[in-house]
């Protein structure tokens, strides 16, 4: 056993941890956001905007992410008018197309998730705000958001930890996050075993951070919903 | 010239699909082990099953076949060498695959079986028990059938990640429908036709995957629809 070269290499490890860190965050905040007024267009009365989201929902949830990032990172490329154009120094950037790729996976799942809590939604809470005479956009801001975020919140901590386990495939376009580095060390050092060991408790530590932390919101926040049973 | 492409990364499809089929198998039958351990009596069948699933799911599924396809063979391989036998040990892509995804799936089969089988009714079991069947009569002919509809949406799911965390192999070196399709790209420079085809490729095996298992699910449930109204 030579654990010594992964305590020589901690540093690399840590580097990485980070990278996964910020990809995850960067990744989950951006379509935290998207996902709100997609989940509403999702259950909107106009069959355009409503058949526009479930099938871009249905294309990014049927399909490998390897295969859409790959689509994005080396796809792109194959047509002109994307180099010739002025976003082609950020599209050529692994970094970029490792985060658009996936904002526009876990958007599609966010999106669902939130949308078939809406779904759910009592009929009379909307009915009752309806009754106040608010405004449609008062009625998201403060009825249904609020409501849906929190039914939604085991779901989309499951969707969490499946966004920070997805990050190990930034690997394979050349970014050194935690498995990038596991990787990395194997093969300099050619030891098979103690590099990817580490990565995994690397990944099961941060997954268990995540688990307790939703935990914490289920708590804070859900609460409401678990007195009813 | 670039029809003889297509075919070749369409006719991997049935190494995708035996890929995902035998791995199926495999998390079925741990999944259902597992499930059956975690609601036995035994403490230590217990234990291990809740520290099984729970470990397994906080793991990256990319990071799991890096560690079955290389640290375990590296394990094995330095145990015979201390015993004295000069052997290099090696798994096959596909074997390695189809063990990681079996496990990894089998974790999530677990839970979803579990889920099913603590909503059947106890009071059946004690009827079976009452008219003195045995413990593999129960399962048989009393869990089983209806744990298979219970679990339908929960395996639906479960089925549609694993078809598509197949792709993941194709970094093993295993000759599926995406390693084909990185091959026909760089052949070819259009990797962008060719990635889009891989994706055509999962997207239909997930159309076809829901239509088959949303008729299984109203086959299943013919009796409870009665039942209930």
């Amino acid at each position: 056993m030579s654990w010594d070269i992964i305590v020589e290499n901690l540093g690399f490890y840590a580097q990485g941890a980070k990278l996964t860190v910020i990809l995850t965050v960067a990744s989950l905040a951006i379509s935290f956001v998207l996902a709100m007024p997609l989940a509403l267009g999702r259950n909107s009365h106009n069959p355009f905007l409503r058949n526009a989201i479930a099938l871009y929902t249905l294309v990014f949830r049927g399909t490998p992410l390897l295969v859409q990032l790959f689509l994005i990172y080396y796809g792109l490329a194959q047509f002109d008018l994307v180099r010739e154009s002025l976003l082609w120094p950020w599209l050529s950037s692994a970094l970029v197309c490792v985060i658009l790729t996936f904002v526009l996976n876990t958007t599609a799942y966010t999106t669902e998730i939130f949308a078939g809590s809406l779904r759910h939604l009592p009929v009379g809470e909307i009915e009752a705000a309806r009754a106040y005479g608010m405004s449609p956009f008062t009625r998201a801001r403060r009825i249904l958001l609020p409501a849906m975020l929190t039914r939604s919140l085991t779901l989309y901590g499951n969707e969490t930890v499946m966004m920070l386990h997805a990050t190990s495939l930034a690997s394979t376009v050349t970014l050194l996050e935690v498995t990038g580095v596991a990787r990395n060390i194997a093969l300099n050092y050619y030891i098979m075993f103690e590099p990817y060991v580490t990565a995994a408790a690397i990944y099961l530590v941060l997954t268990l951070v995540l688990v307790l932390l939703f935990q914490f919101a289920q708590h804070r926040w859900a609460g409401y919903l678990q007195a009813r049973l | 010239m670039l029809g003889g492409y297509v075919i070749s990364v369409l006719a991997a499809g049935w190494i995708t699909l035996s890929l995902a089929f035998v791995s199926l198998i495999l998390a079925v039958v741990i999944g259902i082990a597992a499930a059956l351990a975690r609601l036995s009596r035994s403490r230590a069948l217990r234990v291990t099953a809740t520290l099984y699933t729970s470990v397994v799911r906080g793991i990256p599924d990319l990071v799991m076949m890096l560690l079955v396809f290389y640290s375990v063979p590296a394990l094995l391989s330095q145990a015979a060498q201390d015993w004295g036998y000069d052997v290099y040990i090696e798994f096959s892509p596909f074997g390695a695959g189809a063990a990681t995804l079996g496990l990894i799936f089998g974790a999530y089969m677990a839970e979803t079986f579990r889920g099913a089988l603590m909503n059947i009714p106890k009071g059946q079991l004690e009827a079976a028990e009452a008219y003195g069947l045995g413990r593999f009569r129960i399962f048989w002919r009393i869990l089983l059938p209806q744990m298979m509809r219970l679990a339908l949406p929960g395996f639906t799911n479960n089925w549609l990640v694993l078809a598509k965390a197949t792709a993941l192999v194709s970094l093993l070196g295993l000759q599926d429908v995406m390693f084909r399709a990185k091959g026909a790209a760089e052949a070819t420079a259009k990797p962008f036709t060719f990635y889009l085809l891989a994706g055509g490729f999962y997207l239909a095996i997930t159309a076809i995957s829901l239509f088959i298992l949303s008729r299984a699910a109203k086959r299943y449930e013919l009796g409870e629809k009665e039942l209930a109204r």
